[in-house]
């Protein structure tokens, strides 16, 4: 494999692995905040051994989170020289700002957080968490407002093929941002519901039944419940706007190939990218044209128009299906489980079951729905003005070879021994002398 | 170079803030990366406990300033950062393990299931400590020689990667010091004093080889009158080494005085020695290679970062001065209460 290819796989890897403890840490910081608050408006001990069970979730969480960035912070330059050369006036400064505004925040007060409890007073230690959970959204904003930029670049100009910053506010609020920046935070959002509600119905089914762990199902459950419908709204307003902005993309993720008129909305297909057409389609009449335009008859474009320059169709296609379908059950699995609380108080058996099973379901969808909309730029490294190969450095294959392969060991056995805690932690707060039931993953 | 231009003076106040970022990082982190290189010394669990709570509440935000220092060197100059980590590319992966590692290894460990594999974590955390200070004392020594080639290089890398994890070793032992007391401050303070020497003579070699690999150093280093004001820093660095040694053969102190001197000693001792480079290679950010001026970025986007330096750094140091009060004195059990 040549060296773009591997240097792309390892910043995937990366990325990819990284994303998954913020996805987490984002929300999560807020429910700890709102476990704390309820404790200290109630004075109820439910909450604070929910806090006390969670926080330790958010501790492991956030150090993942801090190695695997800082990690990225290096890749950008070790990986892509290119793209600081050409567009680092514009990225330096909003990187800059992340690590001005969030990364000291929430290091320093994750510290008072985690071990100051008895050594400050109540309000401090509610601040500590506020703060940790506005740092933790804060670095989300503005490491969004660079990769919306990088989707939607504007506010600049080329001089020399170097882009100069020349209108602050259209850079950050580029047109991109506003969709994408909430589409990820309703994901952080979605991916702790399921993760409270799963963690929570694992414990009560292993006879746990402590009164907090029906609290957090519960938190868990509506938090699942008007989540989810309300992605799934973001998510069509955010693929409007790429529709707008990135044709090509949207045109992958439909798995179209001829602009026109009345186009199908295919629900399953194996896109043949040699014959430029789908095998095996299974589609709803008029569907794309209806959800994308509104209209039965509404023009969607196809790749075709995009010949050499649209991203590789299949891995864009296929990832939106895993993203949507992971929504849809969120959706079902989220508003059957809050209806079935609001009227008896408890879920059955099977729905229980439902939810340890959709544990980590906001991994998968937060995962795919990253790669549907960064493939998706492909060939483009930052939209019309600079595509990865270019910023790609002359690092030697071989170099980024082995440490790749270091990495993804890393990463395995990292993210094995965090899954494994988490459920040992589960387990342990349940008092249970057996860690594991089995059939279970560990 | 006209004065007063942002094109002209910008680099100059980034140079000097991404300098004091690497010198925060160096210091802050070295004695947490310390702490780690010590730690298979103890072998009782509760002292190893209490070496790890020395640290514990700290080293997220002291790494910070790594990510801060090479985010400047990636912001106010670009060419630069991408020819530095292109030239550093599998020493800064191999850091970037161990870190990972050292990072993880204090959750891991307080949340393991049974004394094996609270050690299988300790283990990680040792090995990701000490591959982190070499590999980062590795890059020093590529650093100073302007990424030269040979084996003359790579022994003079491997002795700078040695020195680097002989003195966070040294600085790590000073903080438990500070932080501890009983048997493990003895144990400390025997640590620091077997640390100091070797230490003194990494700081001597370093600081004679830069010289001479540069001709343009050595004139800036032995012209008059430059020489007298230079003067100092050798004779500083040589006066806190005598009066640390010293000091140190002596500890403990009756109610347990000076405990914070030999700390902050060495935070002097690294920020002098950390001066005496900063004079050797300003102004190249690349040795011989690119000036700070030469891989600058446009003025515009340093005065917007700049501005919001001036403002948030400030409050930055208040909170971290907070934690610093909050977690002050001995350190004492680390519970997540």
């Amino acid at each position: 494999m040549d060296a773009l290819i591997l240097a792309r796989i390892q910043f995937a890897a990366n990325i990819s692995f990284h994303i998954l403890f913020p996805t987490i840490t984002i929300a999560l910081g807020w429910v700890l905040l709102f476990f704390k608050l309820r404790f200290n408006a109630t004075g109820d001990d439910k909450w604070m051994d929910a806090y006390r069970f969670w926080v330790k979730v958010f501790a492991l969480s956030f150090a993942l989170g801090v190695v695997s960035g800082i990690t990225m912070s290096f890749q950008f330059g070790t990986n892509w020289p290119g793209f600081m050369e050409r567009v680092g006036n514009i990225a330096g400064p909003l990187l800059a700002y992340e690590v001005l505004t969030a990364f000291f925040l929430e290091a320093t007060f994750l510290g008072i957080m985690l071990f100051g409890f008895r050594r400050v007073p109540g309000w401090v230690h509610t601040g500590a968490t506020f703060l940790v959970a506005f740092g933790t959204t804060m670095s989300a904003f503005w490491i969004l407002v660079l990769n919306s930029w990088m989707h939607t670049p504007q506010g600049f100009e080329l001089r020399d093929g170097v882009a100069h910053a020349t209108d602050w506010w259209a850079i950050v609020f580029n047109p991109s941002m506003p969709y994408r920046l909430s589409h990820m935070l309703m994901a952080s959002v979605l991916t702790v519901a399921f993760l409270l509600a799963g963690m929570s119905a694992w414990r009560w089914l292993r006879g746990d039944r402590a009164p907090s762990v029906m609290a957090v199902l519960r938190t868990g459950v509506v938090m699942a419940a008007v989540g989810a419908p309300t992605q799934l709204l973001l998510g069509d307003m955010h693929g409007l706007n790429t529709l707008e902005h990135q044709p090509a993309k949207v045109a992958a993720m439909e798995g179209n190939w001829e602009t026109r008129g009345g186009v199908p909305l295919v629900l399953f297909a194996i896109p043949d990218e040699q014959a430029r057409e789908n095998r095996f389609e299974i589609a709803i009449p008029y569907g794309a044209s209806l959800v994308l335009t509104h209209r039965f008859d509404g023009e969607v474009p196809g790749l075709n128009q995009f010949r050499g320059a649209h991203p590789p169709v299949a891995p864009v296609f296929y990832a939106f299906r895993v993203m949507v379908g992971t929504g849809m059950l969120m959706i079902g699995v989220g508003l059957l489980s809050a209806f079935w609380l609001w009227r008896r108080g408890t879920l059955p058996r099977l729905l229980m079951w439902g939810l340890v099973g959709m544990t980590f379901s906001g991994w998968v969808a937060t995962l795919a729905g990253w790669y549907v909309t960064e493939i998706g730029r492909q060939p483009w490294l930052v939209h019309g003005v600079l595509t990865t190969a270019q910023a790609a450095g002359p690092v030697p294959a071989a170099s980024i070879g082995a440490t790749l392969a270091m990495y993804l060991i890393l990463y395995v056995l990292l993210l094995a021994a965090y899954v494994g805690t988490i459920y040992r932690l589960a387990a342990k707060a349940s008092g249970a002398a057996d860690p594991l039931p089995k059939g279970l993953p560990a | 170079m006209t004065p007063f231009l942002p094109a002209d003076w910008l680099p100059v106040i980034f140079a000097g803030l991404m300098a004091l970022s690497i010198l925060l990082y160096v210091v802050l982190d070295g004695f947490d990366l310390g702490v780690g290189i010590l730690l298979p010394r103890v072998a009782a669990e509760a002292d190893r406990d209490r070496m790890i709570a020395a640290i514990g509440p700290f080293w997220d935000a002291n790494e910070t300033w790594l990510v801060l220092g090479v985010g400047l060197l990636l912001v106010a100059f670009p060419s630069a950062h991408g020819i530095i980590l292109t030239e550093l590319y599998l020493p800064v992966a191999v850091m970037l393990a161990g870190l990972t590692l050292r990072g993880v290894a204090f959750e891991f460990r307080a949340k393991a299931a049974d004394l094996k594999q609270k050690r299988r974590w300790d283990h990680a955390f040792v090995a990701g400590s000490l591959i982190s200070a070499l590999s980062q004392g590795w890059m020093l020594g590529r650093y100073v020689l302007g990424f030269a080639d040979g084996w003359a290089a790579a022994g003079f890398a491997a002795m700078a990667a040695v020195g680097l994890a002989i003195a966070y070793a040294f600085i790590g032992a000073a903080w438990l010091i500070w932080r501890t007391e009983g048997d493990l401050q003895r144990a400390a303070i025997g640590w620091a004093r077997l640390a100091i020497w070797p230490m003194g003579i990494g700081i001597l070699l370093v600081s004679a080889v830069t010289p001479l690999v540069s001709s343009r150093i050595f004139d800036r280093w032995f012209a008059f009158p430059e020489v007298l004001a230079l003067a100092p820093l050798p004779i500083a660095t040589a006066a806190l080494l005598l009066g640390l040694g010293s000091l140190l053969r002596h500890m403990p102190l009756p109610g347990d005085a000076l405990r914070r001197v030999p700390f902050w000693g060495a935070v002097a001792l690294f920020a002098l020695f950390f001066a005496g480079l900063a004079w050797s290679f300003f102004p190249y950010v690349v040795p011989e290679r690119l000036t700070i001026w030469q891989a600058a970025s446009a003025p515009e986007s340093l005065t917007l970062i700049l501005a919001g330096a001036i403002f948030v750094l400030p409050v930055i140091l208040a909170y971290t001065f907070l934690a610093w009060r909050i977690f002050g004195g001995k350190a004492r059990d680390l519970t997540y209460y």
